[in-house]
């Protein structure tokens, strides 16, 4: 059986945190997905909550503390992301945020990404459209169409006239799995080990 | 092995007493550090070059050739020159009179320079930073070796017959470093030339050093300059020492938390444990000084920050007494313990001379 690998972060400050739940519930319906497709998943969920620290040193030192490297590297190598975030003021969170912050340029090129927010009431649910697929759009993750919002009411019955949460996360789940089992993502280039080489920089290229 | 100091040139507020001290005494206090470097029995004075405040060195050879005029032995250079912004004709010029002021007492550390406005104050564009190092440092190179350039090129004005005066001593252009925390651009222009390396390995994690000088010595023996591990590596380090090593730490902690760069981040505890600074006993500096060989090899040149974040003056001549009478020494002697005979010391004009002289012989 085909592996691919999901990265799932999540960046609910709770705990226990509804944006951790809806992120365990995404990932859970995107692996029965796959499964669908003859494809195993390997899922490493990723708290920004335990890095909160480390994340703020990488952005004034500009590294990546040991700490935090497993969490670059699971992104960094994963096949599919699942980011989740509750929404503040409008937008997503600052740790959420922080984690992008401290990625390597190009660390998200290509990448199958869901993205889903929690948040205090419906009404916030645009944040998704207007402030995470457009961070996700500039970093140039492929973010399928589908991201899932969850409002208190969603884990109840739902609001009237919206499908229901598990049938929102169902259909994220099937678009991402889509993607990732069309195929693996394929590392960039290492610049450490394929150096540009230097004839061709003198010749401005 | 050389060993020395560098210094940023930062005017920082004393955290401990809110004490700014002025552009004056600070360029002499840069000067006396210098100094001191040379009397505790150092190698190598290193000064940064900043054109924007709270920075005092924008002009680096009036000071070195200073300095120079005041010592004997010391080997001054910088840390870095700004080889993105500086125009590559003036770098010819000044760094070739301090070789003749000094009697070839001189090298350069290239850099580009990471601070946004200061490239178009000087005309130019920070995204270009690579492609402004490259192309300088070529016309550079022939400007000290050629003794009548012509020259076009994409960053500045095309010269037809022009000569760089004075014409390098001996006519040995100054050895040349080229530093870069993380652009492998900048090992692999290192490599090309069979030039040196440095890496600043204050400011990053023993993993990535070794990324960046190992592929630096890659590099360097694919160009045919010889084997990897005879390729040219210096590496950074910061030190706070007492003899209690509680103490040091003490001491230390207040510059530490309110430094510029790292300050207000991580712990001093963290951070000693993932880059090259040391505050302990000189004991301590000792064995991470001679650790850092496990990840960037047999390198020829450390060079130690010490006059920074605000500590005064005096505080820094105690400390330089200190690397002086107890770290030099004991490292000098591991050092060469450690280091296999084929392992050549860094270039200086007087090595560099011989190997001009014995190849103009052999020809």
């Amino acid at each position: 059986m085909t592996t691919r690998k999901l990265a799932v972060v999540s960046a609910g400050i709770g705990v226990p945190s509804s944006t951790r739940l809806l992120a365990d519930r995404l990932a859970a319906a995107t692996t029965a997905a796959l499964t669908e497709h003859g494809v195993a998943a390997e899922v490493e969920v990723v708290e920004l909550r335990e890095h909160a620290h480390e994340l703020v040193d990488a952005v004034l030192t500009g590294f990546v503390a040991p700490g935090l490297r497993p969490v670059v590297d699971a992104v960094a190598g994963a096949d599919g992301l699942i980011a989740v975030t509750p929404t503040f003021s409008a937008s997503y969170n600052g740790l959420f945020k922080l984690l992008f912050d401290a990625l390597e340029e190009g660390t998200l090129d290509g990448k199958p990404t869901l993205i889903a927010a929690t948040g205090g009431t419906g009404r916030h649910s645009l944040a998704l459209e207007h402030a995470v697929r457009p961070l996700m759009a500039y970093l140039h993750a492929v973010v399928v169409p589908t991201a899932v919002f969850a409002a208190p009411e969603d884990w109840a019955g739902g609001a009237a006239g919206v499908p229901a949460l598990d049938r929102r996360i169902a259909r994220a789940a099937g678009e991402l799995a889509d993607l990732v089992a069309a195929r693996p993502v394929t590392a960039a280039a290492d610049p450490f080990e394929e150096p540009i080489p230097f004839e061709q920089l003198l010749r401005g290229e | 092995m050389q060993f020395g100091v560098f210094s940023v040139g930062d005017v920082t507020p004393d955290p401990t007493t809110g004490r700014t001290p002025s552009e004056a005494e600070r360029i002499k206090a840069m000067v006396a550090v210098a100094l001191k470097t040379e009397e505790v029995g150092m190698d190598v004075f290193a000064t940064g070059e900043h054109h924007n405040p709270p920075f005092v060195p924008s002009s680096p050879t009036t000071m070195l050739g200073y300095i120079a005029a005041r010592t004997q032995r010391l080997l001054l250079s910088t840390a870095t020159t700004l080889i993105t912004t500086d125009d590559p004709v003036k770098i010819a010029e000044d760094y070739a009179m301090l070789q003749h002021l000094a009697d070839g007492r001189v090298d350069l550390m290239l850099g580009r320079g990471n601070t946004g406005p200061v490239y178009p104050w000087f005309g130019k564009d920070i995204r270009d930073g690579i492609p402004l190092a490259v192309e300088n440092y070529a016309l550079l190179r022939r400007l000290w070796r050629e003794d009548v350039v012509d020259w076009e090129g994409r960053f500045r004005t095309p010269l037809q017959g022009f000569t760089s005066t004075p014409r390098p001593l001996d006519g040995v252009p100054p050895f040349v470093w080229h530093a870069s925390i993380r652009s492998p651009e900048i090992a692999e222009q290192a490599a090309f030339y069979g030039d040196g390396f440095f890496h600043n390995n204050i400011f990053w994690d023993a993993g990535h050093v070794r990324r960046m000088v190992n592929l630096y010595r890659r590099r360097y023996e694919h160009y045919g300059h010889g084997p990897a591990d005879r390729a040219i590596v210096g590496l950074g380090g910061q030190v706070f020492m007492r003899k209690n090593s509680q103490d040091a730490v003490r001491e230390f902690r207040p510059y530490f938390d309110n430094a510029p760069v790292y300050g207000h981040g991580p712990s001093l505890e963290d951070f000693s444990e993932l880059t090259a600074l040391t505050v302990g006993s000189p004991q301590q500096v000792i064995d991470k000084t001679l650790s850092f060989r496990e990840f960037a090899g047999d390198y020829q040149r450390q060079l130690f920050l010490m006059d920074h974040a605000g500590l005064p003056l005096k505080t820094v001549l105690e400390q330089l007494d200190m690397l002086g009478e107890d770290v030099i020494p004991v490292l000098r002697k591991e050092f060469a313990a450690r280091t296999p005979a084929h392992v050549p010391n860094a270039p200086t004009h007087e090595s560099l001379k011989a190997t001009r002289d014995k190849e103009e012989v052999s020809a």
